[in-house]
């Protein structure tokens, strides 16, 4: 298998179709996050009675929700706490994983309890212990972004401990450390950077995670406020008009999907191009 | 074989002595003083060091923790305060709906996720095989709890011919427990066929280029035999496995779709509990839930080895 040269590296990932799809997609939603105010015909908090329920229309684009608020805009500005969820999550799981990734694969001692206590919080599903979490932790953004970091940093510290593992047995780590180098200096200088590609794939299917999670937590009442429009509470709100106004959950559920559909098309794009021995054929 | 099962079960130990810790641990993530926060702004003083003393809050981190230890090992997983009774009888009583849900749904994702990716395996690169691969990836992107309401929508509203929301026993009325349960069943187990799909694909397409396929065809086999007496067999192994994740993704979002549906599960236990700050109702479901999800698990490690004797289990 010949090496492909370092230069075509960013060429090669824009010749991958999921990777440009993925990536327009994505840029479509961050552009509608960052001007969210010019963006939006309505403030999304603002309620108007009597409009309340009206179908799509010139004025309401998407229509309105039983309080009288605009969904389009709801919709636009929903996605910046998705966004914002997404990908601080994506950073903290990042820094987490590679922190007890690291100490897990270089420290045979710690290895085993780290990696029991990793077994034991991935034995939960996902979105109970996020559930658990946030009973405890009340609803909020910030709780949200921690609960969901301890539910996925474990599969990231997982994936980090094994390419440490793989990794730490080379000949050039081997040399390293032979030539007296610190085991911080050779984790930092010769093994994280074999843990960027990893990271990357990982870390958009985290993005994606973390996006429909909150979405679940805002839909069962247990996220962000529910005066914050998110996609999920939004849901959850046209959940109770789904006989009268089916529009109040079905466009911030087409906006979460496409979202999805981004970050999964990112991920398998970057998985193909970066890593082809784990392609999925 | 009975050493190898020892053994797995052994292994179990460590795992779930984290899981009970992180159950514990729940409370004292609470902000504040967790009994006030439990009994509300109305608990007088005197109430609140009452329900301290009761809950053993009062004593050192570790004798508490050692003592939970204790009482979950008793199987007594403490009192519900709202619903007063034990834990461990609320769970029991909403047990059955969470069962019915995720087996039925499991039942679906795997009739449509397996059929479709052999078939899709068979001809790599159709017409068939693409869309199946694009109605896939959209599975794995479209929100399970969104689709369950467009299917209420669609089926209950628009067209009437599914009830929207509820639930029948089917130990009562089997008839009408069907037919509550087809919409949540088929749009909980939908992603997850998605998921199936894509891995017996590619384990099939893996079966496929053996040695022994080419032999079964040069021995003069129909197409049929050897797709799917030869290959299908070997190409399950995997899919045995994912099967087991499935299992465990469903619990998980057999909660979200209880709620879609106002099915009277563990997952609007728990949800209830929440806004009743009802903690050790939300400990005891995290717990079983995670307890159940363990066990499945060992049983896909001890199933694998019926289905793949190469597998060794010294």
């Amino acid at each position: 298998m010949s090496e492909a040269p370092r230069r075509s590296w960013s060429r090669r990932l824009l010749s991958n179709r999921n990777v440009v799809a993925g990536l327009l997609i994505l840029t479509v939603v961050v552009a509608a996050a960052l001007a969210a105010d010019l963006v939006s015909t309505h403030d999304p908090r603002r309620l108007d009675p009597p409009s309340r329920l009206s179908p799509p229309s010139a004025a309401h684009y998407l229509g309105t929700d039983e309080f009288g608020r605009d969904v389009w805009s709801l919709v636009i500005h929903g996605s910046r706490v998705s966004l914002a969820v997404g990908l601080t999550t994506m950073l903290l799981t990042s820094l987490g994983g590679i922190l007890i990734g690291l100490v897990a694969g270089y420290y045979r001692r710690l290895d085993l309890p780290l990696m029991r206590v990793m077994d034991g919080l991935m034995a939960f599903p996902a979105i109970l212990l996020a559930i658990a979490l946030m009973a405890a932790r009340g609803p909020g953004v910030w709780n949200v972004i921690f609960a969901l970091s301890v539910v996925y940093t474990p599969r990231t510290a997982l994936l980090i401990r094994s390419t440490v593992l793989s990794i730490r047995e080379t000949d050039y780590v081997q040399a390293a450390r032979a030539l007296g180098r610190r085991d911080l200096g050779v984790a930092v200088r010769h093994i994280l950077p074999n843990c960027v590609g990893p990271l990357l794939v990982q870390g958009s299917f985290i993005f994606a995670y973390a996006i429909l999670a909150e979405a679940i937590l805002g839909f069962l009442g247990v996220g962000v406020p529910p005066y914050v429009p998110s996609w999920g509470n939004v849901i959850a709100s046209g959940k109770n008009v789904i006989r009268e106004a089916f529009w109040v959950s079905l466009f911030p559920g087409v906006a979460l999907t496409l979202s999805g559909l981004s970050l999964n098309l990112l991920g398998d794009g970057l998985r193909d191009t970066l890593d082809p021995r784990l392609r999925v054929p | 074989m009975t050493a190898y099962l020892v053994r797995r079960i052994l292994a179990l130990v460590p795992v779930l002595a984290v899981v009970v810790t992180v159950v514990f641990l729940l409370i004292h993530l609470i902000p504040g003083d967790p009994v006030s926060v439990m009994l509300g702004p109305d608990a007088t003083p005197a109430q609140i060091q009452a329900t301290r003393q009761a809950l053993g809050l009062d004593r050192p981190l570790p004798e508490q923790l050692l003592k939970f230890y204790a009482r979950m090992l008793r199987g007594d997983l403490g009192q519900s305060y709202f619903l007063d009774r034990p834990v461990t009888t609320a769970l029991l009583e909403r047990a059955e709906p969470t069962l019915v849900l995720t087996v039925s749904a499991l039942l679906v994702a795997v009739v449509i996720g397996v059929p479709s990716g052999i078939v899709a395996a068979a001809r790599p690169g159709s017409l068939w095989d693409r869309f199946l691969m694009l109605s896939a990836l959209l599975g794995v992107c479209v929100p399970g709890f969104w689709l369950s309401l467009n299917f209420i929508y669609l089926f209950a509203v628009r067209l009437g011919w599914l009830p929207a929301a509820g639930y029948a026993s089917l130990l009562v009325d089997p008839l009408a427990a069907l037919r509550y349960m087809v919409l949540p069943a088929v749009s909980l187990g939908f992603s997850q066929s998605a998921l199936i799909a894509r891995i017996s694909r590619s384990c099939m397409l893996e079966a496929l280029q053996q040695d022994y396929i080419r032999t079964a065809r040069a021995k003069g086999l129909s197409q049929g035999t050897v797709t799917w007496i030869h290959a299908f067999r070997n190409a399950l192994v995997p899919v045995v496995t994912v099967i087991g994740i499935t299992t465990a993704i469903l619990i998980g979002g057999a909660v979200v779709t209880e709620i879609v549906f106002n099915i009277p599960g563990l997952g609007r236990l728990i949800i209830s509990a929440v806004f009743r700050r009802d903690y050790p109702v939300v400990q005891g479901v995290i717990l079983v839930t995670a307890t159940a999800y363990v066990l499945i698990n060992l049983v896909v490690d001890v199933l694998y080895v019926f289905i793949d004797p190469r597998i060794r289990y010294e």
